[in-house]
């Protein structure tokens, strides 16, 4: 019998705290919810944003609990075809939030339905928004605005799934693989160009450093020659005006004279064989014993 | 040790149990909490009939017990995150600290004093970069960041994968920069300027998440010419080499060749020179002597002349060979045999 009665208020209590248990649902600073009556929002208090401790009416109302964080969605990487006909591989990302959870909720349900569908979304907007552009705008000069172009349009789909889009980037935009190798070989030749310049430019500016050296030496070796002869030259002319000026004082001495030098310089050798006659004015006392001549010799 | 050491700084961030218990993924704490709270119907059971008073003790030493079981530490390099019923109440700072116990209260603890680092470009379809001008350039680099000390409940709350993110936005805006840039100016100059301009927009991207995570450093770990193309690149820089050396050795053949010619044209000047002074010389010389002759000439001409007439006929023919051939013996034709005189001669 005690045991009767201690059980039933233990039931009693354990029956309450499930109710009570129930009744309340906790919303965690990173989500959001909704409470939902047969599978409807609970109007008035559908849609739980605030975190902390909430209430509901126990069994007959549930709650979904949806994400309240950013949230990314990364895209395979896909080929898209510039406006200009290039190809590019582009790798994007987004970032986004739930907005609208009972909109997300209705459409998508809370898991995997949500990333495909908004991971089509977000490759259309990518290939519409970079398909009418060039290759240039992508890489280089509008991909931030590019950036912002796909995220608004993204943003007008991901609407009706209660998402807004925070950002979307471009996280690669990369040539495929056989027009790399393409860009490889072609930078591969610009460097072969370089270089042969380069050592083409090394050879010029060596010829014309040699060239312009032996020039320098041509021209110093010439001009020392000028100044040389000149020297000479003048040398020449002193001479020829110092003998002019003494000679010239008696040109009858001056051609005996000379010309006794020149016998002896040019007769010097002991080779030279004379055939002399007897007769010559050298002997002319070489026959007469009398020392007598026919010459008239002054006497000194 | 509290129950709520859930230390959500992962990688992949806070990941909280539900304050409800429905998935608290076994902490020991908790399952300890259950079996004391099994114990305690247990004895309410065996027990037969209890007293009110007792009763009403056991409840409040239990209360007293799973109160004191709300003190938690936060180390130095920790921010405590306060939740109560997973609603986020305020921070705490490292020390001993009290929040309401499981399953009402609930802490998380990022390390926001350590500094992260990603190395982006480590797997090499991750490291080729296109520029500006369509060329493709290597490039790994390095983002060291941390949570923000301000706030870490933005790094805590509002992104799913703080860290993944930082990672996205880093690679993004990095192959933005240098696709923005000329190949050769990011292997050169440009390359200093990269490193902050990077950090500055991956910051201001992330801030637009509102994620709670400074940008310490961006650095460039390598900036090189993608792989196929490395050895064209060296050729490049020996051929710098080789210019240089094809002009230095020029300058050296210029050094040497321009002095010698100087030398040689001082020589031809110089020889020039000797040869005027020896020409003025030897006429001055032999001037004084023609002159100093002809004072004595002109004193006695006659006999000078013949004197000097005579000496010089001495002198040259003292040194030949002579041969005397008078003319008057006639009807003889001389025979000279000059082959024979040249050889005696020669003896």
């Amino acid at each position: 019998m005690n045991r009767n009665i201690t059980i039933v208020p233990i039931v009693i209590l354990v029956a309450l705290i499930m109710v009570v248990m129930s009744a309340m649902f906790t919303v965690r600073q990173t989500e959001q919810a909704l409470v939902l009556r047969f599978g409807e929002p609970v109007p008035g208090r559908g849609i739980v944003t605030a975190p902390g401790l909430h209430f509901k009416i126990p069994f007959i109302e549930s709650v979904v609990h949806l994400d309240n964080r950013v949230l990314d969605l990364e895209s395979p990487q896909q080929e898209v075809l510039a406006s200009d006909n290039q190809r590019l591989e582009v790798d994007a990302f987004l970032r986004y939030r739930i907005v609208d959870p009972l909109k997300f909720y209705q459409s998508v349900g809370t898991g995997a339905i949500a990333d495909n569908q908004l991971s089509s979304i977000l490759n259309s907007s990518v290939r519409r928004v970079l398909g009418e552009v060039t290759n240039t705008d992508i890489i280089r000069d509008h991909r931030a605005e590019l950036m912002v172009k796909i995220r608004d349009l993204a943003n007008t789909e991901a609407e009706r799934l209660g998402v807004a889009a925070i950002d979307v980037r471009i996280r690669r935009a990369d040539l495929p693989k056989e027009i790399s190798e393409k860009v490889f070989s072609r930078m591969q030749s610009e460097r072969q160009r370089e270089a042969a310049d380069n050592r083409a430019r090394g050879n010029e500016e060596a010829a014309a450093i040699t060239s312009r050296a032996d020039r320098d030496v041509t021209v110093l070796v010439g001009k020392a020659q000028q100044d040389a002869d000149t020297k000479r030259g003048e040398g020449d002319a002193e001479r020829n005006r110092i003998f002019a000026e003494s000679y010239s004082k008696d040109k009858d001495f001056f051609a005996f004279y000379r010309s006794m030098q020149a016998y002896e310089a040019g007769l010097k050798s002991g080779t030279t064989k004379m055939v002399i006659s007897p007769n010559s004015d050298f002997f002319k006392y070489f026959g007469d014993p009398n020392g007598k001549s026919n010459v008239e010799v002054p006497k000194n | 040790m509290p129950w709520s050491n859930q230390n959500g700084s992962g990688p992949k961030g806070p990941n909280l149990p539900s304050p409800w218990g429905q998935g608290p993924s076994g902490g020991n704490n908790s399952q300890d909490m259950l079996k004391k709270f099994g114990d305690f119907f247990n004895g309410l059971f065996r027990g037969g009939p209890v007293g009110g008073k007792s009763i009403l003790a056991i409840v409040v030493i239990g209360l007293i017990l799973w109160l004191l079981t709300g003190f938690y530490t936060v180390q130095t390099n920790e921010v405590g995150l306060n939740m109560i019923f997973g609603r986020y109440t305020g921070k705490t700072q490292s020390g001993l600290n009290y929040n309401l116990p499981y399953p009402i209260g609930s802490v998380i603890k990022p390390t926001v004093t350590d500094r992260k680092s990603i190395d982006i470009g480590l797997q090499s379809e991750e490291s080729l970069m296109l520029t500006g001008d369509e060329n493709i350039v290597d490039l790994k680099f390095r983002v060291i960041w941390q949570i923000d000390p301000a706030k870490p409940e933005d790094y805590a709350f509002n992104l799913r994968n703080p860290a993944e993110s930082v990672k996205a936005v880093a690679e993004s805006v990095m192959r933005e920069l240098v696709g923005r840039t000329d190949f050769q100016k990011i292997i050169t100059a440009e390359r200093k300027n990269i490193e902050p301009s990077a950090q500055e927009q991956i910051q201001r991207v992330l801030n637009t998440y509102k994620i709670g995570v400074q940008i310490l450093q961006v650095q460039l770990l390598q900036v090189d010419p993608p792989p196929p193309v490395i050895a064209a690149f060296k050729d490049v820089t020996a051929s710098q080499q080789d210019r240089q050396r094809a002009s230095n050795e020029a300058d050296a053949y210029a050094k040497k060749v321009v002095p010698e010619a100087r030398g040689r044209a001082s020589r031809i000047v110089q020889e020039a020179e000797g040869y005027k002074l020896q020409t003025v010389a030897e006429a001055t010389g032999q001037v004084s002597r023609f002159n100093q002759v002809y004072e004595q000439y002109k004193k006695a001409p006659e006999v000078t002349r013949q004197r000097l007439y005579l000496e010089t006929m001495e002198r040259v023919l003292g040194n030949s060979d002579k041969i005397l051939l008078d003319k008057s013996g006639s009807g003889v034709l001389p025979y000279l045999p000059l082959g024979d005189l040249s050889k005696g001669a020669a003896k």
